[in-house]
């Protein structure tokens, strides 16, 4: 197809546009420049950054002056600057195109929160200075707090957990206390099998027995086996809602009481909140303990893995074991509370250094006031249709893994690609060809090959019918008996598949000087 | 909405296509006692305008330490973050990206934590580190439990001058692991000898250096005393600037190091999100907790990287992984990462020294105040004082006066009534002479009038 100008207005679909070109003599393709590491490259006695002369006295160091060198490199401020967007230009990012990895909610990252995050008054608040004069800060984690529990329409939350696996452990550990405080020891923790891995290595971290609870025909929790394992034994259910197959637990209220009657306590898996709020609270659903990721539901930055953040939602039959610190506000003002009184048995204690991710609150609570309350259920209503539209757009090429609507993401299972020699992982990295992030591959485990995908509120329909008709043609591609094209992808990056066997086989995980060769003088 | 693509008209159309006749059909799942309907007690909609007005607001209330003189430390440090490295996160390419799990088309953050992790190793003199934990906190913790599974041992000695919360996250995730914890009090004074509390059933000692009340730690002794006895030494960084002046606890035998990396290339942010780094002995690679990455060749012999020896990670091995740590502390590692890579090693040993140095004229001043004492004879930038007074209360009136004056030890412990008078002053390359003279100025003033 050409424009009117004659120029092509797409690429020939089967063409491969970088094999064409001759390999250049530096190694480079254009834009897509080779970057050697930082340590092959700089200068002794090369610094990006001027420092003041050193006060003429005495070190006091005890006889422990480092003597050795460290081996790091010198290098000026333009050639860090260059290294480092050179390679930052090796990534996909959310800001380039979709990146529809399901579970990981993976949506539009507003700037004005990084601004925000960076005021003065915050960024430079040091966490240990008197609270008298950071009270703005404590007002702050207040405001998100509230936010958090009216959301959820639980009794209290716990801001400090760093992540969402942390914010399990805090929820878990909760629960232990609880059960410590009630003299009632238990083993066992219920998981069902789609849930995260991060569930039963959270269990286990607390000492628990996993014990998997499988799934029915229709993708959810199977609530007459869960009745079946439930008994004096069980601590707690840990559900995902919706859960890793994109489904809403339509027993869970029927699964929550039947908890409860057994004397266990619920804690859900808040990863896929987004799919929810605004239009269901957790704690209609008789639920205990719930984290929510605010690098998911609220739009703080992944940042290439981190950091996250992962406050919990308690119930009133939790909320006195909470972690250290939280914040109370009387008379006086807001304080922080930071050692734990002893009231009802043993509390948790303390799961980190300091306050929590105050850099995380401060973009968490600027995405939702600036969506106010009807906002964020626009938000869960937006990401729901997304992934129903995408569903319906490619359900006949691409049949679903479960029937019905789906909430904030489709799974679909590799039926499609049967005896076409193309798996799972060859279909993703041919989306890495046209130019996608693939959708999250091989999880959740109860779907043979399965492709996860969730495209977030921030796509338009648009961006989800070019996404939609990539997918139908990738497929329609590999009936058509071309697993060629899926076999060598992808083609187009700055590296094509990596041997991760090697990778593992003898671990190189930092870089090592050449050996020199004897010296000759 | 302004982060919200779709129009109705966008929706009425997606719902035709779906073959629904509203949303609310996509939400049929849900219980009917579970739909929400009432409004929430929550605000409205606002504007890039209103939100930033309203956070700026709160952020005005506080006594941020960029506009007062500031001598807080105690495991959090306000040094200087270069332009650059706060440019460099916010490029698209890193911000807005998700864990390299995709290697293709994931090299700049696989590359950035390759040389993560090369500087870690370096830094703390060890083998390998990985690529973050949460915080110099947390990364303790896991420690304990790493050395635990290492020694098949159950016993931990922690030392009575390891920062408060540290010893606290370290109790906490022990008593999961029935861990059975062996502590001496504090001690101030910098004289604690942990070696008679190593026995043949200990798994590791958890040892500080500089410690929390400053004094450095040779590490030597103990470190043998650890090895005669099978056991592993554990040293802790809360201060990372310093392994540029002082040997690193690696050359000095430790097994295990973690240290809270804030103080490269993170801004103090009230307490996080921060970096927790961990290196050890290549041994004792399999149990370490957290992601790892490393370099490999991809299909047309080029070098490259990955993600790699997940196998101990809880997304392949579920309850019998090494931990349940799954997102890191990725972009403060890139920030730590590119801090460092500014600095270089010309950069990096001059901001020690020039830590130290400023911190040496600056706790010689101070201890020449009447009824003031220093405690320590080493330390690398933070030191201990002993006023006359309850040393809290002097804090908040200083506080008051415009200066955040460190970090009263009944802070962090407030059951210990003997440390009451003990005041931390940290002292950076931000410090400047006339700020440690109106600390000076000020403690000489609230001393006086309370003696």
């Amino acid at each position: 197809m050409m424009n009117h100008e004659g120029r092509p207005t797409a690429v020939t679909p089967s063409g491969d546009a970088a094999g064409a070109a001759p390999p250049t003599f530096t190694g480079n393709r254009g834009l897509d420049i080779e970057e050697p590491l930082s340590f092959e490259q700089g200068r002794d006695g090369v610094s990006g950054v001027d420092l003041e002369d050193l006060p003429a006295v005495e070190d006091r160091l005890g006889g422990l002056a480092r003597r050795a060198p460290i081996g790091l490199p010198g290098l000026s401020e333009p050639e860090v600057v260059r290294h480092f967007v050179r390679i930052g230009r090796r990534n996909y990012a959310i800001d380039l195109g979709p990146y529809p990895l399901g579970s990981c909610t993976m949506k539009h990252n507003p700037r004005l929160n990084e601004k925000l995050a960076r005021l003065p008054g915050i960024a430079d608040l040091h966490p240990l200075q008197p609270v008298s004069t950071a009270q703005g800060a404590l007002e702050l984690m207040a405001e998100l707090g509230r936010w958090l529990v009216t959301l959820t329409n639980m009794s209290a939350v716990a801001l400090s957990p760093a992540a969402g696996a942390h914010g399990e452990l805090c929820g878990l550990m909760c629960i232990r206390a609880a059960l410590i405080a009630r003299g009632d020891a238990r083993r066992r923790v219920l998981v069902p099998e789609s849930a995260h891995g991060t569930n039963p290595a959270t269990a286990a971290l607390c000492g628990y027995v996993v014990d998997p609870v499988p799934a029915d025909a229709t993708g959810r929790i199977d609530l007459a086996a869960l009745k079946a394992k439930l008994g004096p034994d069980v601590a707690a259910l840990m559900l995902t809602n919706p859960n890793t197959c994109g489904l809403f637990e339509r027993d869970i209220i029927a699964a929550a009481e039947a908890v409860h009657a057994a004397g266990a306590f619920f804690y859900c898996d808040g990863a896929n909140f987004n799919a929810l709020v605004g239009r269901v609270r957790p704690g209609d659903l008789g639920i205990d303990a719930m984290h929510i990721n605010l690098h998911k539901t609220f739009s703080t930055p992944h940042g290439g893995g981190g950091p996250g953040s992962g406050p919990v939602v308690l119930s009133a039959a939790l909320a006195p074991f909470a972690p250290v610190p939280y914040v109370v506000q009387d008379a006086a003002g807001f304080r922080l509370v930071e050692e734990a009184a002893a009231t009802a048995g043993e509390p948790v204690g303390r799961l980190k250094a300091f306050h929590g991710q105050m850099g995380m609150f401060v973009r968490a609570l600027a995405y939702m006031r600036s969506h106010g309350a009807e906002g964020l259920r626009q938000v869960a209503e937006d990401a729901v249709l997304a992934a129903n539209y995408l569903l319906a757009s490619v359900a006949d090429v691409m049949p679903p893994a479960f029937p019905g609507p789906c909430m904030h993401e489709a799974l679909f299972d590799d039926r499609f690609l049967k005896d076409t020699g193309v798996t799972t992982l060859d279909f993703a990295k041919a989306m890495i060809d046209e130019g996608y992030h693939p959708m999250t591959m091989y999880f959740p485990l109860v779907v043979h090959g399965a492709l996860l995908i969730e495209p977030t509120e921030s796509e338009s329909k648009d961006a989800l019918d070019r996404f939609a008709a990539t997918l139908r043609f990738l497929a329609e591609r590999a009936k058509a008996g071309e697993a060629e094209r899926f076999l060598e992808a992808p083609r187009l990056t700055p590296r094509r598949r990596l041997d991760e066997t090697r990778a593992a086989r003898k671990p190189v995980l930092r870089y090592r000087p050449p050996e020199r060769p004897e010296a000759a003088d | 909405m302004r982060y919200l693509p779709l129009n109705d008209a966008d929706r009425a159309a997606m719902l035709a296509k779906i073959g629904a006749a509203g949303v609310d059909d996509l939400f049929c799942d849900v219980p009917e006692a579970a739909r929400l309907d009432t409004r929430l007690d929550l605000p409205p909609p606002a504007g890039e305008i209103a939100v930033e007005r309203e956070i700026a607001a709160m952020a005005a209330k506080n006594l941020g330490t960029g506009r007062a003189p500031s001598f807080l430390g105690a495991g959090a440090y306000r040094h200087h973050i270069p332009a650059a490295v706060d440019h460099l996160i916010q490029r698209s390419e890193f911000l807005t990206s998700y864990t390299p799990y995709q290697p293709e088309i994931s090299q700049g953050t696989l590359q950035a934590l390759f040389e993560f992790q090369t500087q870690v190793a370096l830094l703390t003199g060890m083998e390998v580190a990985n690529a973050s934990l949460y915080d110099g906190a947390t990364a303790a913790a896991e420690a304990v439990l790493m050395a635990m599974r290492l020694t098949r041992r159950r016993r931990t000695v922690l030392s009575g001058a390891l920062h408060p919360h540290y010893r606290d996250v370290v109790r906490t995730m022990a008593a999961l692991a029935d861990a059975a914890l062996v502590s001496g009090g504090a001690r101030p004074a910098g004289d604690e000898d942990l070696a008679p509390l190593i026995d043949g059933d200990t798994a590791a000692v958890v040892v500080q250096t500089p410690d929390l009340f400053g004094h450095l730690h040779d590490l030597r002794a103990l470190a043998a005393a650890c090895h005669e006895n099978g056991a592993l030494l554990i040293a802790v960084v809360t201060e990372v600037v310093s392994l540029g002046a002082v040997m690193s606890p690696g050359a000095m035998g430790a097994d295990i190091v973690v240290a809270e990396g804030q103080s490269l290339g993170v801004p103090l942010s009230f307490g996080g999100p921060y970096v927790g780094l961990m290196a050890t002995r290549e041994k004792f690679l399999r149990q370490m907790p957290g992601r790892l990455c490393g370099e490999t060749i991809d299909k047309d012999g080029r070098r490259g990287f990955v993600l790699t020896l997940s196998a101990r990670e809880q997304h392949i091995r579920r309850e019998k992984a090494t931990s349940n740590i799954c997102t890191n502390s990725g972009l403060c590692a890139l920030a730590f990462c590119i801090h460092l890579t500014l600095l270089g090693e010309a950069g990096f040993t001059k901001l020690a020294r020039l830590n130290h140095r400023k911190a040496v004229r600056a706790a010689d001043e101070l201890a020449a105040l009447p009824g003031v004492r220093l405690l320590n004879r080493s330390f690398f930038n933070e030191f201990t004082l002993e006023l006359p007074v309850p040393a809290a209360p002097v804090v908040e009136r200083l506080a008051g006066e415009g200066i955040l004056a460190g970090v009263p030890v009944s802070r962090l412990e407030p059951k210990a009534p003997e440390l009451a008078s003990l005041l931390l002053v940290a002292v950076t390359e931000l410090t400047t002479d006339e700020e440690v003279a109106a600390l000076a100025a000020g403690l000489r003033r609230a001393c006086s009038e309370k003696v």
